[in-house]
């Protein structure tokens, strides 16, 4: 199949090493791996703040650098990034009165896929024959878990990884209080959730907590730093391209 | 970024209350569970949020006409409609009608209509008193505090709190124990006398049905019932989205409803009545139809489905935002995440500015709602109101030039892939310096500041992707 890859602006700028890794996956299973040049941010952030209007033109750059139809799906390391593409493009477009855009829109957003759902949904792979003989504690997303359905797809892969001991996280399903914008608007309350998110973190006795979403990450990552608690924060991609020796 | 008064600051009060926190954490992580037991008992339980959703959706598009048919009905019923634009005239009826029996003290059935509108404070400006007959609501008025929940008032108090305010309260309560039974039978006594002495009760309305006039309030402790079976006058005030068109309707609505808010399979008390029946039950019967906002908050397609909300707080009990701040901080009848949609709305954005932003958008209260108001979608919607309203010199507290112009930017940056990769190049040397010197991002107000608060920022890495990729592929 011949991919696009939707890096999306944070994992382009920050976590480059998420993206390679999506990269080395998908290419390890054989498929041509294309990324426009011409793509920016998909404007999640602005949406969800209120910022409409300065979204419109973020997400026309995104239909052009991704619509030309010569890619046969697209594929991005993050949940929220494609909920904002495939959950909100729809009713932006149509909210905008732009009849093209909804056009383009219908014909893209589901071709646009979550690395995980692509790989267990469209591919139909559970074993991406990665090694990686770590601790690791799962935190379901968000936007993945309840706007994309991805529903054990990560938990598929993780279990099929060689080497690796996936441990139970104690109220796995509850947000780890980054929410975009409401982590420095709401800081307090953000970092009352976080705690909690870090707490079982640490109480899961994992070396590592990964997750399908490179901002959620950088938020649970950020505290365990801050906590020097010698766990890392690791994007699930990079555990699906490790071949590491057991 | 962060705005000084709202939500913010209410919720950082809130959050420093290490006994709330606890009280708040307990109660609803119990309620959660019990929700999630008793829905996973339906097998078609999806099947009937939909349902749900589609006899709301209906309720409200033809509301003028089910309005009508409403009062038609109560009024061959032997009841008497009153209109009210906004809570004055809402609250200026109930108090002419209290008047008009030549009474000075009234029994209530918990309703969030009537404390929506102030209604006890308005009658007692008339001299006329007004006593709250359900347990928690009852806890909160001897206290004089206010509710922090839709379904459970009290939810931030705690046993002891409770035996302390009913030993001083109520009169020969005598040395009470912190059990449940004792603080209840205590509460029991007082009420009963209460209740048999009344003439006029008031009650809000869960559902009023349409075709038959028939008003249905639905309780669990049996108060609700002595106040709409015992006194010879009763006065309803309803907002006016609470209509459904048919009887059958309810068919739907009493599944959704226990399950959701108090995880039971079937509600404890169900009452029912259509007007007045001679002989039996209340002798005069007036409906009060509240607008307060719901019409403008109709005139929104995206915002509007807020008024299909069934009062059942599911949303506010599995909501992590709510779980750690508790109603109070939301400062509004309606906490929590449909607190954050229905406050904005009915208000006409004059309260609840800043909460359409005391969300993560994560999603949960979506999932829970049992008619599958979308609130995290509205909540978005209303945040792109409030922007808007902002920048044209609204002068909210969710008023911030400084977010508007760096989102300005960051839209300008992100518009072409030229302009993306130059901030790309702006952007990554500054993290380095902050990452090199620690604590300097703390002296940044704004963003930078409430982030690393609690937080590190990203280490940032050697090259971006695409410039990897760029080498990559020559």
């Amino acid at each position: 199949m011949r991919v696009g890859l939707f890096i999306t602006c944070l994992t382009d700028t920050l976590y480059p090493d998420s993206g390679k890794a999506t990269v080395a996956v998908l290419e390890r299973l054989g498929h041509d791996v294309v990324v426009p040049a011409e793509q920016t941010c998909c404007g999640q952030m602005h949406a969800n703040s209120g910022y409409e209007a300065e979204a419109m033109p973020l997400i026309r750059n995104f239909v052009r650098a991704f619509g030309g139809g010569d890619l046969d799906a697209v594929v991005a390391p993050s949940g929220s990034c494609v909920a904002m593409v495939r959950h909100h493009y729809p009713r932006l477009a149509a909210e905008a009165g732009d009849a093209a855009l909804v056009d383009a829109v219908a014909a893209l957003a589901p071709r646009v896929f979550e690395l995980t759902e692509f790989l267990v949904g469209e591919l139909g792979v559970e074993d991406v024959g990665a090694s990686y003989p770590h601790r690791v504690a799962y935190h379901p997303s968000c936007h993945g878990l309840r706007v994309l359905r991805l529903g054990d797809a990560p938990l598929r892969l993780l279990r099929n990884v060689d080497g690796i001991e996936l441990l139970e996280l104690e109220e796995a399903e509850a947000c780890c209080g980054f929410g975009g914008t409401f982590a420095v608007k709401n800081a307090d309350v953000s970092a009352a959730m976080l705690a909690d998110k870090v707490r079982a973190v640490l109480g899961s006795g994992a070396e590592v907590c990964a997750a399908t979403d490179s901002s959620c990450l950088m938020h649970i990552g950020g505290a365990l730093r801050r906590g020097r608690t010698g766990v890392r924060a690791v994007h699930i991609a990079e555990i699906l391209a490790a071949e590491e020796a057991g | 970024m962060t705005p000084a008064g709202g939500f913010p600051a209410a919720a950082r009060e809130a959050l420093g209350d290490s006994q709330l926190r606890a009280n708040l954490r307990n109660a609803t992580h119990t309620i959660r569970d019990k929700r999630a037991a008793a829905v996973a008992e339906v097998p078609d339980w999806q099947e009937l949020r939909e349902a749900g959703r589609l006899i709301k959706e209906r309720a409200t598009r033809h509301l003028d006409r089910h309005l009508e048919d409403l009062e038609a009905a109560v009024t061959r019923a032997g009841g008497t409609v009153h209109w009210a634009a906004d809570a004055a005239a809402a609250n200026r009826i109930v108090g002419d009608l209290v008047e008009a029996t030549g009474q000075t003290e009234v029994v209530k059935v918990k309703s969030m209509a009537t404390e929506e509108i102030g209604l006890n404070a308005a009658l007692a400006g008339r001299g006329i008193e007004a006593l709250e007959t359900d347990l928690a609501e009852l806890i909160n008025q001897l206290s004089g505090d206010t509710s922090s929940h839709i379904l459970v008032p009290a939810i931030h108090r705690n046993r002891a709190e409770i035996r302390a305010l009913f030993q001083r309260e109520l009169p020969g309560s005598g040395e009470l124990d912190e059990t449940p039974e004792a603080l209840t039978a205590a509460a029991r006594a007082y009420l009963r006398e209460r209740f048999l002495r009344a003439e006029v009760a008031i009650s809000g309305a869960n559902f009023a049905i349409a075709e038959t006039g028939t008003i249905g309030v639905v309780e669990s402790e049996g108060n609700g019932r002595m106040c709409t079976t015992l006194p010879r006058t009763l006065i309803t005030v309803m907002g006016i989205e609470k209509v459904l068109p048919r009887l059958a309707d309810l068919e739907v609505m009493l599944q959704l409803l226990p399950r959701s808010s108090t995880a039971e399979r079937m509600n404890p008390y169900t009452s029912l009545w259509t007007g007045v029946t001679p002989g039996d039950g209340p002798e005069e019967f007036h409906l009060v139809l509240l607008d307060a906002g719901r019409t403008s908050a109709l005139a929104d397609e995206v915002g509007r489905q807020a008024l299909h909300c069934i009062r059942c707080s599911a949303c506010l009990n599995v909501c992590p935002v709510y779980e750690r701040t508790g109603g109070h901080a939301y400062e509004s009848v309606y906490p929590g995440p449909i607190g954050a949609i229905l406050t904005p709305q009915l208000s006409s954005f004059e309260k609840g500015e800043t909460l359409p932003w005391a969300s993560s958008l994560c999603g949960a209260c979506y999932d829970a709602c049992p008619v599958k108001i979308d609130i995290p979608t509205v909540l978005v919607h209303l945040r792109g109101k409030v922007v808007r309203r902002e920048a044209a010199g609204a002068g909210g507290e969710a008023d911030d030039p400084g977010e508007r112009l760096s989102m300005k930017l960051a839209a300008w940056a992100f518009g072409t892939p030229r302009r993306y990769r130059l901030a790309q190049r702006t952007a990554l040397p500054a993290l380095r310096l902050l990452a090199k010197v620690p604590g300097l991002a703390r002296l940044i107000p704004g963003p930078l500041a409430a982030w690393t608060t609690v937080r590190e920022l990203p280490e940032p890495p050697e090259e971006t992707f695409s410039e990897w990729w760029q080498g990559r592929r020559p």
